[in-house]
């Protein structure tokens, strides 16, 4: 069971609120009129499936019913951040692998979401204040 | 009965509070306090059951979840049977009823016992395996009978008169294990103001401090325990759940908690005073910190025969009497590898029986304990081990050879001891389990021998499980882990003091895996690795020998490590003699993995609520009461509650479903029907953008569809299958009423959230569920029109409300919105009014529809008229791999359309345009009164050999009481070009139906009838 | 004319026929029973006018101040409430909002909103008969709905003047802490009946005052 920060709601939820949508970052050919049978059938069926880095589309279904992207680990299954549509992933696989070359540490807050922070508690001190 | 080996003075038993139980049918006593394996033992018994392969006499070996042997059936009723239960979990409580899970006609006499018997090389690993897979059609009979000589325990037959429940937490820390390390670092979190939770799988929070010999601050330990645990209950932050077992730790720190909240005190919670409240419950929990405090299991020496009743681990002995005031024999010889186990000689000595020597398989032992038994008299032989234990039905002597580790060989001379009980320990293995579950590796410790767990994000270990050993290490590890578990959760630190502990000396352990034996693990008598599934040294020696490498496979081909043991006496063992055999360091060989559940759950905790009427959801139209109180049966349609059919009882004889149908079909052909169509999905649509969106996500246009016109809509997936359709109504320019399949309502929103959201958040529109705000009845019938002009100043006439037009109108005097739309072929309004008013319209509908017949028909109707109309189902007749056009509808299809909608490329792709695609067409049997089974293949040639070519399948199938004969839908390759022509249909019976391939259009096929 | 581009229709009779809340078949199947100490007490809210907003959050609070003398929640998973208490607005999504008002106002809200946001991109749609609020009390309501949501319901994640929506057993529930001592259910008309019982079966051990 995930615990997912969702980047609108901006705080963390149980996985059974969410739906997997598959790859994120999938892009329908612009002109499909024009598009060849290949370059159909590679959008139509044709998926991606890393170990290690990976950017999904998830849509917050019982909630706020947005769609966003996760960047997970497939093989610890660390969500390592989400973003909403339109954003481009931080961490990437490259950037994951540069980062090792340079002997860079991961980030180890535990936070998903850049900036994200449990705001139950500075929600609550901010209504009693 | 008396209880023998009862003492009479310390333990945490209540003597004056005297249980009775009952054992394989047996009556005994035992104390309030006890475990159920603690009265055994003190009651003598030594059998508690017989192993799962060999059917070899076993006895309690360990005193808690690591507990192989005394696994039981509990419960003196069918209904309150519960298989697999460790009786050193169970508490003693009176009226306790258990059975050994394996042996028949019992323990001390099992028949099965001569597979053991037979033994040695017959039954090797893999011997399932190899001796039963030919021929392998005769492995189904065979099982049975293995499964049954096996026994893993049994599901009662009656339903169990308990309720379950779930609980949800979110906690800052949560601390699993309430021994010396998890009551410092949940103080140590508590007092710094964390959320915390405590669990600890046992009766008594207090861990090894409930049994241990030494001190803290110069008193008993367990008075610590009692303080710390009063302190924590009363803390507002803190949640305590003693007698709850930290079961799986899933991804993303989150915990599944097992409380048996009445298990320790009756057979059923209404019988232990808690009527109404659960039996057990699953408490799931979403920890910040998780700091896993779970300790050590102490690992038995594998030597020949330890199997016996009458072996022993070391610290159990010092548990049972210690704790529970019971000596489980009358001579002890005690066989280690490290300090720490002398103390069970020392509580044995002082318990007053004999000890009759210590062997250390260390050359010069030094430790304080090792002084200490030194000093009481006590005799030790060092360099040496038990290598074989003698007796049948219990120990009754320990043969000692001195021992070379190094060479792995015995040296020296052997000697006969005179025992009873045989306690040993070969060191303590971390219990990393837990870590385990969440796909971390253990690693291993060369100086503790033995594996810790691996890193997991936001967990901490303490204590025992993180290698730190002596009681002032393990305290201030835990007093560690809880402020930084705080810190980390946002808190500052909190002052705690630590009580004092009288600092003692270990010496180094040894590594001891295996005993060597004068004959090869192959010869010698058993010596057994994991006592739950019967893994012998030989069998991960043989398996190795056969090829085995992978630990993984080992583990898989002898059984070490599996089902309800999880290896928790055995895995440490098993992979250090597979690494010996394969000459590899542990490390290199690693661990098997450990899985969730770390002891069995009871499927009714699992289960929880979520069962009989609260098992699924089931969703109500606002008409509901009517329908149940006008006799009508039901269909599931997903959650849906839906009337299948309202069977009358017509001279006292209710109504055959299929007499119910026909007579409710014919009533809408010839008069008037109404139907509950309230469960179809319905999507408001706004916005500037909302038409081009419509004709982007359908199939066919909607540039020109004026307000006040309703259309029919077909919708594909990009590769230009049918998901789902439906009529759209536009209501105003930028505003669109959609309908969707009662099934399809959720989908196909989140369908157009999606591609709004990722593909074209240009576009302004918005989409919001109204399906519960509306409740729609469909009138429908050549009569329709009469009985609804009374109830309604509205101008229904031809020409003014035509065929898809849709007006806004009162009806029996409440705002009504009705669509002239068809779903039977006939006359049909749509009326849909707010749900919280439908009652009170159906109602009035029926008041005005008596004197016109007016007909309530179910799902079953609807789906022959529909049917009859050549209507399709999506989802029955479709099933995702039929286009609009293999459906005939391509005058659905906007090949025109400026947009490339969705779906429509793929209508070009070769696949979509090969000539052989299966068509949807009409069946007519040539037999008029058989229905075609829903699914029946087609074939074209009736005397094809099997394997035929299947040329198609029937989609929808039922009986026409307007035509008086069967009829189908279905699909047929080239179905079009095939009309008239005959298709075969061969059933499992033998029988062939013959059925002709007409237009799926059987009634009215101009559509002249809906237009009136 | 407002916003003629979509259309108004409201929904509710002028005269006074027959009208029954989701929960009206519940009522009728459960017994109902209101012991002295009952640890959760159990209401419903019935029939009040309930309209999903969509929008922008600028123009959509210029609106509703105007229209409701009420502001926008901004923040996620909050509520605004009027100082009777009887009104509400509570933000859903970045761009949705659920408004509930007493019962009968929401045409009229919905009208002079659409008047006052004019041309502006919006949405508002009625949901009232699709859904019912229940009000849930006592001193283990927080211990029937840690057994029923898996949202963390401690009041120091869950303050007064949270809301969220989330899974309800196997079903969903806009989930609403409206005061020290109360908890708001919204839940699904056709679901209500489910949701009921679940709260009737989880709440029994401390006894159920449903009135």
């Amino acid at each position: 069971m995930f615990y997912i920060h969702c980047p609108y709601c901006q705080e963390y939820r149980e996985e059974e609120e969410f739906h997997p949508r598959g790859q994120g970052h999938l892009m329908r050919p612009a002109d499909p009129d024009n598009a060849t049978d290949e370059e159909w059938g590679d959008y139509l069926f044709f998926r991606d499936n890393p170990r290690g880095i990976h950017h999904e589309l998830w849509v917050h279904s019982v909630g706020c019913r947005k769609f966003f992207n996760i960047t997970r680990n497939t093989v610890t299954y660390e969500i390592l951040e989400t973003y909403p549509m339109g954003e481009q992933p931080t961490i990437t696989a490259e950037s994951e692998k540069l980062r090792k070359e340079q002997g860079v540490q991961t980030a180890d807050g535990g936070w998903q979401t850049i900036g994200a922070q449990p705001d139950s508690r500075a929600l609550n001190e901010e209504i009693s204040s | 009965m008396t209880q023998t080996n009862r003492i009479d003075a310390g333990g945490r038993v209540d003597r004056a509070q005297t249980l009775e139980f009952t054992f394989n049918g047996q009556r005994y006593q035992g104390l309030k306090g006890d475990t159920l394996a603690s009265a055994l033992l003190a009651n003598g018994v030594d059998i508690v059951n017989r192993s799962f392969k060999y059917s070899r006499a076993r006895g309690i070996v360990a005193a808690g979840a690591e507990e192989p042997n005394a696994v039981v059936q509990l419960g003196a009723r069918e209904e309150t049977q519960v298989p697999n239960v460790r009786a050193t979990q169970q508490a003693l409580y009176k009226g306790l009823v258990a059975r050994s899970t394996n042996g028949w006609p019992n323990v001390q006499r099992d028949v099965m016992s001569w597979v053991g018997k037979l033994g040695g090389g017959f039954m090797p690993p893999g011997f399932y395996y190899k001796t039963f897979m030919a021929p392998a059609s005769m492995w189904m009979t065979y099982e049975k009978y293995i499964r049954k000589g096996a026994g893993l325990g049994r599901a009662p037959h009656e339903s169990d008169p308990d309720i379950y429940d779930h609980m949800h937490h979110h906690c800052d820390v949560m601390v699993i294990g309430a021994g010396p390390a998890g009551l410092a670092a949940a103080l140590s979190a508590a007092r710094a103001g964390a959320r915390v939770i405590l669990c600890d799988e046992q009766e008594e929070m207090g861990g090894s401090l409930l049994d241990t010999r030494e001190t803290l601050d110069g008193v008993a330990a367990a008075r610590w325990v009692e303080a710390t645990v009063k302190e924590l209950s009363g803390l507002e932050n803190v949640t305590l759940l003693p007698r709850t077992t930290a079961n799986g730790y899933h991804d993303h720190n989150f915990v599944t908690l097992h409380e048996r909240r009445t298990e320790h005190l009756a057979d059923t919670a209404s019988e232990a005073g808690f009527a109404g409240e659960s039996r057990a419950r699953l408490h799931r929990v979403r920890a910040g910190q998780v700091i896993l405090a779970s300790g050590t299991h102490e690992r038995p020496l594998v030597y020949a025969n330890n199997d016996l009743p009458g072996n022993m681990l070391a610290g159990a002995v010092s548990t049972y009497i210690r704790r529970y005031a019971v000596v489980p024999g009358k001579k002890l010889v005690l066989s280690t590898s490290n300090d720490h186990a002398y103390r069970a000689a020392l509580d044995w000595k002082e318990a007053g029986r004999e000890i009759v020597a210590i062997v250390d398989a260390r050359a010069n032992p030094d430790g304080d304990l090792v002084r200490q038994a030194r000093d009481s008299g006590i005799r030790v032989i060092t360099g040496s081990s038990v290598v074989e234990a003698r007796g049948g039905q219990r120990v009754t002597g320990a043969r000692v050879c001195a021992i070379d580790l190094e060479r792995f060989v015995v040296t020296g001379k052997t000697e006969e001891l005179e025992c009873d009980t045989i306690a040993s320990s070969g060191g303590y293995s971390p219990v990393v389990h837990l870590s385990s579950h969440t796909g971390t590796r253990p690693q291993w410790n060369e100086e503790l021998l033995g594996f810790v767990p691996g890193e997991v994000k936001g967990m901490i270990s303490a204590g025992g499980v993180a290698g730190h050993y002596g009681l002032d290490k393990t305290l201030a590890d835990g007093e560690r882990a809880g402020r930084e578990a705080a810190q980390k959760s946002g808190f500052s630190e909190a002052q705690i003091t630590l009580p004092a502990t009288r600092a003692r000396r270990d010496g180094p352990a040894c590594a001891l895996y295996q005993v060597p034996h004068e004959k090869t693990a192959l010869r010698a008598p058993k010596q057994f690795v994991d006592l739950q599934n019967d893994v012998t040294a030989a069998g991960i020696e043989l398996a190795t020998r056969e090829g085995f490498e992978s630990i993984e496979h080992v583990k898989r081909y002898t059984a070490l490590g599996f089902g309800t043991d999880q290896g928790k006496l055995g895995n440490i063992n098993g992979m250090a003699i597979a690494a010996r055999c394969l000459d590899r360091s542990i490390p290199e060989v690693g661990t098997t993995v450990f899985r969730p559940n770390y002891t069995p759950v009871t499927f009714g905790a699992i289960v929880g609520r979520h069962c009989g009427e609260l098992f699924d959801p089931k969703r109500y139209t606002a008409l509901h009461q009517w329908h149940v109180e006008n006799g009508a049966e039901f269909e599931d349609v997903g959650q849906w509650k839906r009337p299948w059919y309202f069977p009358r009882t017509v001279n006292g004889k209710k109504e055959t479903m299929h007499e119910a149908v026909a007579r409710e079909c014919l009533a809408v052909r010839e008069k008037v029907g109404i139907l509950d169509a309230s469960t179809l999905g319905k999507i408001d649509i706004q916005g500037p953008d909302a038409r081009e969106f419509m004709g982007r996500v359908y199939t066919n246009k909607w540039a020109q569809l004026a307000p006040g016109r309703v259309r029919y809509g077909l919708m594909c997936k990009d590769d230009g299958m049918l998901m789902d359709d439906g009529t759209t109504s536009c209501l105003a320019d930028n505003h669109f009423l959609m309908t969707t399949t009662t099934g399809g309502a959720a989908g196909v929103l989140e369908w157009l959230e999606l591609w709004h959201q990722t593909e074209w958040p240009e576009l302004q529109v918005y989409f919001n569920s109204v399906t519960d705000h509306w409740a729609t009845m469909t009138v429908t019938g050549p009569d329709a029109r009469k009985l609804l002009s009374e109830l309604t100043d509205l101008d229904l006439d031809k020409e003014s409300f035509k065929f898809m037009d849709w007006r806004d109108a009162v009806v029996a005097d409440v705002p009504a919105r009705i669509f002239r739309i068809s779903f039977t072929g006939e006359l049909a309004f749509e009326i849909n009014v707010q749900a919280n008013y439908a009652l009170h319209v159906w109602k009035k509908l029926f008041e005005h529809g008596e004197k016109h017949d007016l007909t309530p028909y179910g799902t079953e109707t609807m789906h022959v008229l529909r049917a009859e109309k050549g209507l399709i189902i999506v989802g029955q007749d479709t099933d995702g791999s039929v286009t609009p056009e293999d459906l005939g509808m391509q005058w659905a299809i906007g090949y025109d359309k400026p947009f490339p909608w969705i779906g429509k490329r793929a209508l070009s792709r070769p696949d979509t345009v090969r000539g052989d695609r299966k068509q949807f067409v009409g069946l007519k049997p040539k037999d008029p009164s058989v229905v075609l089974e829903e699914g029946a293949q087609i074939v074209f040639d009736k005397e094809q050999a099997i394997p035929m070519a299947m040329k198609g399948h029937v989609t929808s199938s039922y009986y026409s009481p307007s035509l008086g004969h069967g009829f189908a839908l279905a699909v047929v390759v080239e179905g079009r070009d095939r009309m008239g022509q005959t298709v075969y249909l061969p059933m499992p019976d033998g029988t062939v139906h013959e059925a002709e391939i007409t237009s799926p259009v059987f009634i009215d096929p101009k559509g002249e009838r809906q237009n009136v | 004319m407002s916003n003629a581009s979509a259309r108004e229709f409201n929904t509710v009779p002028a005269g006074n026929p027959g009208v029954e809340s989701p929960l009206a078949w519940s009522y009728r199947q459960q017994k109902v029973s209101s012991p002295a100490s009952a640890g959760v007490v159990l209401r419903e809210k019935a029939l009040l006018g309930h309209m999903v907003l969509r929008g922008g959050a600028i123009v959509l609070d210029e609106a509703v101040r105007q229209v409701l003398g009420m502001s926008l929640p901004a923040k996620p998973n909050t509520i605004t409430r009027d100082e009777a208490g009887e009104r509400s607005i509570q933000w859903i999504s970045p761009d949705e909002w659920l408004v509930i008002v007493p019962g009968g106002e929401e045409f009229d809200l919905e009208h002079r909103l659409r008047e006052s946001l004019g041309d502006a991109h919006f949405s508002i749609v009625n949901v009232s008969g699709g859904q019912t609020v229940l009000m849930l009390a006592g001193d283990h309501a927080r211990e029937v709905l840690m057994k029923t949501v898996s949202f963390d319901v401690h009041p120091s994640a869950f303050p007064v003047g949270k809301g969220v929506t989330t899974i309800f057993a196997k079903a969903t529930v806009v989930l609403r802490r409206a005061s020290e001592t109360e908890w708001e259910l919204v839940i699904r008309r056709s679901f209500a009946d489910y949701c009921y019982r679940w709260l009737l079966d989880a709440a029994s051990e401390y006894g159920v005052d449903s009135q």
